[in-house]
C-alpha cells in the first residue's frame, strides 16, 4: 500500500504530516511511502534526510493524491487539491468537520474516505492519536516561551547583588491540555502560577502541575460527559469577571486556552481586564484563531495596546516539534487500522467510526456522542415485561387478597361489636383511627430524623400521666394514690427528658 | 374546675399538636417546630386533666411534677450524643413502668368496682393487658439501656427450646387473663401479681436474646410498646386522648421497627423472638482468601491527598470513640482543597434509628453531604477512597455473595466497589453480627488499625503538614 504525503500550501502551515522517522515507521508497518518535494523543508527536513529514511520523492502534488492508497495531511485539503485525489483514497488530515460542510460535501462527491485527525474521539484508547492533545501541548509550553519573551524579565524571583527579583506572575485561564502544559511550563521556569477552569474536577491536576487553583464562590461545575466545559449561568460568569479583574491587577502573564469545539471561543478578558493591567505584561490568546479569549486579539499579530499590554495572537509552531509528534498520532492511527497487510476500515470501530467523516461517498458527520471523563454511565434498566401487563395482574392479585382481608377485618369487627359495650366501641374506633393517623405520618418521617422521631414519641407516651392525675386522691395513706404518685413522676420524667433532648437534637441539624 | 365538654375539646387539640408534632419531623427545616408542637399539647393535656372534674391531691402532683422535671432536664443536658441509645432506652422503661402503676392503680381504684356484666369484664382485660404490655416494656428496656451501656454483656443469650419456654409463658398469662377476669372486686389481684412478674421475665429474656446489631430494632420495638401500654391505659380509664397518644407512638415504634428490619433483611418476628433466630450458621465455616493489608496514618493521608471523591462510612465505633468532631475537621480540610467528600449512612448503623445522623449533626456536619445507602451505592464504583469508621456488618460484601452468611440478603453499603477503601478498626475482631467480614482481605482494601478518634487526628496531622 501506498502513503502519499504532499507539500503544504497553506502558507503560515510549517508542520508536515509525516518526519524521516514517521517516515521510517510507516515502512515498519509495511507501507510504502511517497512524499512530495520539499515538503518538509519548512520544518527544517530536507528531501535528503527523507530519501535516507526510505521514502520516494515526488515531484507533484497530483502524483500523490493521484497514485496513493492513503495520503497524510495536516491542513484540511483546498478544493483544488481535493479535485486531484482518487477514488477511494484514504485522508488523514485535520478537517474541522463542523465548519466545513462544503469540503465535506466534496469529499464524499468525490468518494474519498476522509478521517478527521481533529475528529478523533477522546477516549483513553484514542489518547495516542490525539492530535488536539499533541498539538495543545506545544502551544501550551510554546505560550510561555512566547510570554516570557514579550514579558522582558525573569520569571523566577532571584536575590541577587544587584537586588531583589520578584518572580512573574502567571494566569492560565482553562486548564486542558494546552492550559496544564502552559502551567507546568509557567512552573519550571519559576513563576507563580495560578489557574482557573470552570470544572472543578481539573483542580487536582492543576495543583499536581504547581499551580494554584483559582475559584469563584458559587457552586457550579461546568464539567460534561464530553470531556469539554460547559457554558456556565450568569452568575458564575459574573464572579468570574470580577475574579480576573481582580487577577488582572497583580498577574504579569496571561495565558488564556479556553475553545468550544465548533465554536467561536468564548470571551473571557474583556477590555477592562487588559486596562487594568500593568504596563508591560503580556496575553498569550491560544484562541486567536477561533476569534480570541481576549476581546483585543487580532488573529496572526502581535501588538501592544495603549497601556503598554502586549497581546500575542500568533504563535510559532514548533513546526519540527509538531510534525514529528503529529506524525507519531498518524502511525498510531494507522497502526490501530491494521497496517499495511491488514489494513481495514471498520466502522463498528468507536474511534474510526467517529473520526472518519466521509466514507464510501456519504457523509458520516455529526458522530454519535461518546461520554468520555469520568462522569458515572447512567445504565437504563431493561425492561422485562411490559409494565402495564404486570402492574395490572399485581393489581388484581392485590384486589384480591384486600378484599379477603377487609372480609376477615369486618367479620371480627362486627363480632366484636356484638359482645362488647357502646363505649367501649366508641373508644375503639378512636384507637383505630389514630392508629391509622399514625401509620400515615411516620412514614414520612426523614430517615435522618428517626432518632429525633423516637426521643420525641418517646416524650409523648409520658401522656401515660394523664392515667396518674385521674388516679390521685387527697389521701397519701391510699396506695392507690402512691401508685398514682410515682406514675406521675417517671411519667413526667419521661416527658420533660424527651423533650429537651429532642429539642437538643434538632437544633444541631443545620444545612 | 373546667367541665368535661372543655375537657374534650382540649384532648382534641392536644392530640391535633401531637399529630402535627410528628408530622413536622418530615424535613429538617420543619423539625424545629414539631418539639413545641409536643410541649404545647402536653402542657394542654396536663392542665385540661389537672383542672378537670374529680381530680384531687394536685399538691402531689405538683410535687411530683417539679421533682420529675428537674430529673428530667438534669438527664437530657447531661447525656452524651453518643449515649442518646442508652437514654431514649432508660426512658421507654419509665413508660413501661408508669402503665404498670396506673394499670394496678385503676385495678384498686373503688370508682372501677361498681362496673357489672360485659363492662366489667372488659375493664379487667384491658386492665390485664396494659399490665403485661407495660411490664415487657420496663424490663425490656431496663436490658436494652443495660446492653447499650455495655453493662450486660451484648451478645445474645439464646439457650436450647426458649421458644418452647416462651410460648409456655405467654400461654400461662392467657390463662391467668381468663382466671382473672373472672374474679370480682380485687379478689383477682394474685393473678395480676403472677402475671406482671412473668411480663417482666419475658421482658429480659426478649430482650437478652438478641444481638446488639438488632439494637436499633429493640429500641424502636420498646418505643412501640410504650405507645401501646400507653394506649391500653387509656382503654381502661376511659380516656381518649391517651387511647390516641398511645397509638400514635405505637403505630411510629412498629414502623421504625419495619424499617429498620427491611434494612437488615429480617423478618421482624425472628428478630424479636432472638437474634438470628432462623438464619443457618455457617458464618465462621467460610475460610477467607486474600491478606488483609495494614497502613499507616501517613499512607493513609497520601491517599486521602491525591483522591478526588471520599465516601465516609462511619458505624457504631466512631459513637464510641466520639471521633464525629475530628472527623469533619478532617472532612472540612478535605473539602477545602477542592474533593468531593461524603458520609454514607445505613439505616442501621448505630444503636438507634438515625444515630449517626444525630452523631454527625453534632459535629456541624452539613446533613446535605449526609446520604443514605441507596443515595451513595450507585456512585461508589466511581468514588477514590471510601473511608470506613468504626463499621462492620454494613459494609460486608458477604450479604450479597455469601449465601453462607448470616446476613445474606441484607442491604450493605458497597465499599468495595471503590477504587481504594480504608477501614478503620481496633482489632481484627468480628461485627456485632458475629460474622467475619471478607472486605478486609479484598485486594484493595486497606486497614488502618486503632482508636478512631486519635487516628482520625493523626491522618489530620499529616494532611496538614
Amino acid at each position: 500500500m501506498k502513503v502519499g504525503i504532499p507539500s503544504e500550501i497553506f502558507p503560515n502551515e510549517l508542520r508536515v504530516a509525516a518526519t524521516p522517522k514517521t517516515v521510517k515507521r510507516l515502512q515498519k508497518q509495511g507501507f510504502e511511502v511517497y512524499i512530495q518535494h520539499n515538503a518538509g523543508v519548512k520544518a527544517n527536513f530536507s528531501d535528503k534526510e527523507f530519501e535516507e529514511a526510505g521514502a520516494k520523492i515526488v515531484t507533484t502534488a497530483a502524483e500523490i493524491y493521484g497514485q496513493s492508497d492513503i495520503v497524510l495531511k495536516v491542513k484540511e485539503p483546498t478544493i483544488p487539491e481535493v479535485d486531484m485525489m482518487r477514488e477511494g483514497l484514504v485522508l488523514l488530515s485535520y478537517l474541522w468537520p463542523a465548519q466545513n460542510q462544503a469540503l465535506l460535501q466534496k469529499l464524499a462527491d468525490k468518494k474519498v474516505n476522509a478521517i478527521a485527525m481533529d475528529a478523533i474521539p477522546r477516549i483513553s484508547r484514542a489518547q495516542k492519536m490525539d492530535v488536539l492533545s499533541s498539538m495543545a501541548n506545544i502551544a501550551g509550553y510554546r505560550a510561555v516561551i512566547e510570554g516570557s519573551y514579550h514579558f522582558g524579565r525573569f520569571l523566577n524571583g532571584q536575590i541577587t547583588a544587584a537586588g531583589k527579583v520578584e518572580p512573574a506572575k502567571v494566569l492560565v485561564i482553562g486548564a486542558g491540555v494546552a492550559g496544564l502544559a502552559a502551567l507546568g511550563a509557567a512552573n519550571s521556569l519559576g513563576a507563580i502560577v495560578r489557574a482557573f477552569d470552570t470544572r472543578k474536577e481539573v483542580a487536582e491536576q492543576i495543583q499536581s502541575m504547581g499551580g494554584q487553583f483559582l475559584t469563584v464562590e458559587i457552586e457550579e461545575d461546568g464539567a460534561t460527559s464530553s470531556g469539554y466545559s460547559k457554558e456556565m449561568s450568569k452568575e458564575f460568569i459574573e464572579a468570574e469577571m470580577k475574579l480576573f479583574l481582580e487577577q488582572a491587577k497583580e498577574v504579569d502573564i496571561v495565558v488564556t486556552t479556553a475553545q468550544i469545539p465548533g465554536r467561536p471561543a468564548p470571551k473571557l478578558w474583556l477590555d477592562y481586564h487588559v486596562a487594568a493591567m500593568k504596563p508591560g505584561s503580556v496575553i498569550v490568546d491560544l484562541a486567536a484563531s477561533s476569534g480570541g479569549n481576549c476581546v483585543l486579539t487580532k488573529d496572526g499579530e502581535v501588538y501592544t495596546t495603549d497601556n503598554g499590554v502586549t497581546i500575542v495572537g500568533k504563535l510559532n509552531q514548533l513546526p519540527a516539534q509538531a510534525s514529528q509528534l503529529y506524525g507519531n498520532n498518524l502511525c498510531h492511527l494507522l497502526d490501530d487500522m491494521g497496517k499495511a497487510d491488514k489494513w481495514k476500515i471498520n466502522m463498528e470501530d468507536a474511534v474510526v467510526s467517529r473520526a472518519m467523516v466521509t466514507h464510501n461517498g456519504k457523509i458520516n458527520w455529526p458522530p454519535q456522542p461518546l461520554p468520555v471523563s469520568t462522569a458515572k454511565p447512567k445504565v437504563a434498566a431493561a425492561a422485562v415485561e411490559d409494565p402495564k401487563v404486570v402492574s395490572a395482574r399485581k393489581n388484581k392479585k392485590e384486589t384480591t387478597s384486600m378484599i379477603i382481608k377487609l372480609g376477615v377485618i369486618g367479620a371480627l369487627l362486627l363480632l366484636l361489636g356484638r359482645f362488647a359495650p357502646s363505649e367501649f366501641m366508641q373508644h375503639f374506633t378512636v384507637f383505630v383511627l389514630a392508629v391509622f393517623i399514625g401509620w400515615q405520618v411516620i412514614w414520612n418521617v426523614s430517615h435522618s430524623l428517626h432518632t429525633p422521631l423516637m426521643a420525641v414519641t418517646n416524650a409523648i407516651s409520658g401522656i401515660i400521666i394523664v392515667g396518674g392525675l385521674l388516679q390521685t386522691t387527697d389521701n397519701l395513706s391510699d396506695s392507690m394514690t402512691v401508685l398514682a404518685f410515682v406514675a406521675i413522676l417517671v411519667a413526667s420524667i419521661n416527658i420533660v427528658g424527651g423533650f429537651v433532648v429532642t429539642h437538643r437534637m434538632l437544633k444541631m441539624f443545620k444545612k | 374546675m373546667i367541665v368535661r365538654e372543655i375537657q374534650i375539646a382540649a384532648y382534641l387539640f392536644a392530640s391535633i399538636l401531637f399529630i402535627l408534632s410528628l408530622g413536622g419531623l418530615s424535613s429538617q427545616e420543619s423539625a424545629k417546630r414539631s418539639v413545641f408542637y409536643g410541649i404545647i399539647g402536653m402542657a394542654i393535656a396536663i392542665l385540661a386533666t389537672v383542672l378537670g372534674q374529680g381530680v384531687q391531691g394536685h399538691v402531689y402532683i405538683i410535687a411530683a411534677i417539679a421533682v420529675a422535671s428537674v430529673i428530667g432536664i438534669v438527664l437530657a443536658r447531661k447525656v452524651e450524643m453518643t449515649s442518646m441509645p442508652q437514654l431514649v432506652a432508660i426512658l421507654h422503661s419509665f413508660v413501661g413502668l408508669a402503665a404498670v402503676l396506673v394499670g394496678f392503680g385503676s385495678y384498686i381504684d373503688p370508682r372501677t368496682h361498681l362496673l357489672t356484666g360485659a363492662a366489667h369484664t372488659i375493664h379487667l382485660v384491658e386492665v390485664f393487658i396494659g399490665v403485661f404490655i407495660g411490664a415487657i416494656t420496663f424490663t425490656g428496656s431496663i436490658i436494652a439501656w443495660g446492653k447499650l451501656e455495655g453493662k450486660v454483656r451484648s451478645k445474645p443469650l439464646l439457650y436450647p427450646g426458649r421458644h418452647l419456654v416462651n410460648i409456655i409463658l405467654v400461654v400461662t398469662c392467657l390463662v391467668l387473663g381468663v382466671l382473672f377476669a373472672k374474679e370480682h372486686g380485687t379478689d383477682g389481684v394474685m393473678y395480676l401479681y403472677i402475671m406482671t412478674a412473668i411480663a417482666c421475665f419475658i421482658g429480659i429474656m426478649l430482650v437478652m436474646a438478641i444481638g446488639g446489631a438488632d439494637m436499633p430494632v429493640v429500641v424502636s420495638m420498646l418505643n412501640s410498646y410504650s405507645g401501646w401500654a400507653a394506649s391500653a391505659a387509656g382503654f381502661m380509664l376511659g380516656n381518649d386522648l391517651l387511647i390516641v397518644t398511645g397509638a400514635l407512638v405505637g403505630s411510629s415504634g412498629a414502623i421504625l421497627s419495619i424499617i429498620m428490619c427491611e434494612a437488615m433483611n429480617r423478618s421482624f418476628f425472628s428478630v424479636i423472638l432472638g437474634g438470628f433466630g432462623d438464619a443457618p450458621s455457617g458464618g465462621a465455616a467460610t475460610a477467607m482468601e486474600g491478606e488483609v493489608t495494614a497502613l499507616n496514618h501517613e499512607e493513609v493521608a497520601d491517599l486521602l491527598k491525591e483522591a478526588k471523591s471520599v465516601v465516609i462510612v462511619p458505624g457504631y465505633g466512631m459513637a464510641v470513640a466520639k471521633a464525629q468532631y475530628p472527623i469533619f475537621d478532617m472532612v472540612q480540610n478535605l473539602r477545602k482543597s477542592g474533593k468531593n467528600v461524603r458520609f454514607a449512612i445505613h439505616p442501621v448503623a448505630g444503636r438507634l434509628p438515625g444515630h449517626m445522623n444525630v452523631l454527625l449533626a453534632e459535629a456541624n456536619v452539613p446533613y446535605d453531604i449526609v446520604l443514605e445507602m441507596d443515595e451513595i451505592n450507585e456512585d461508589l464504583p466511581s468514588t477514590d477512597v471510601v473511608m470506613v469508621i468504626g463499621a462492620n456488618d454494613v459494609v460486608n460484601p458477604g450479604a450479597q455473595d455469601d449465601p453462607s452468611s448470616p446476613i445474606y440478603g441484607m442491604p450493605v453499603i458497597e465499599a468495595w466497589k471503590a477504587e481504594k477503601v480504608i477501614v478503620m478498626k481496633r482489632s481484627m475482631s468480628v461485627g456485632y453480627a458475629g460474622v467475619e467480614n471478607p472486605l478486609f482481605y479484598k485486594p484493595n482494601t486497606e486497614m488502618l488499625y486503632g482508636d478512631a478518634k486519635d487516628s482520625v487526628e493523626k491522618i489530620m496531622g499529616f494532611l496538614k503538614g
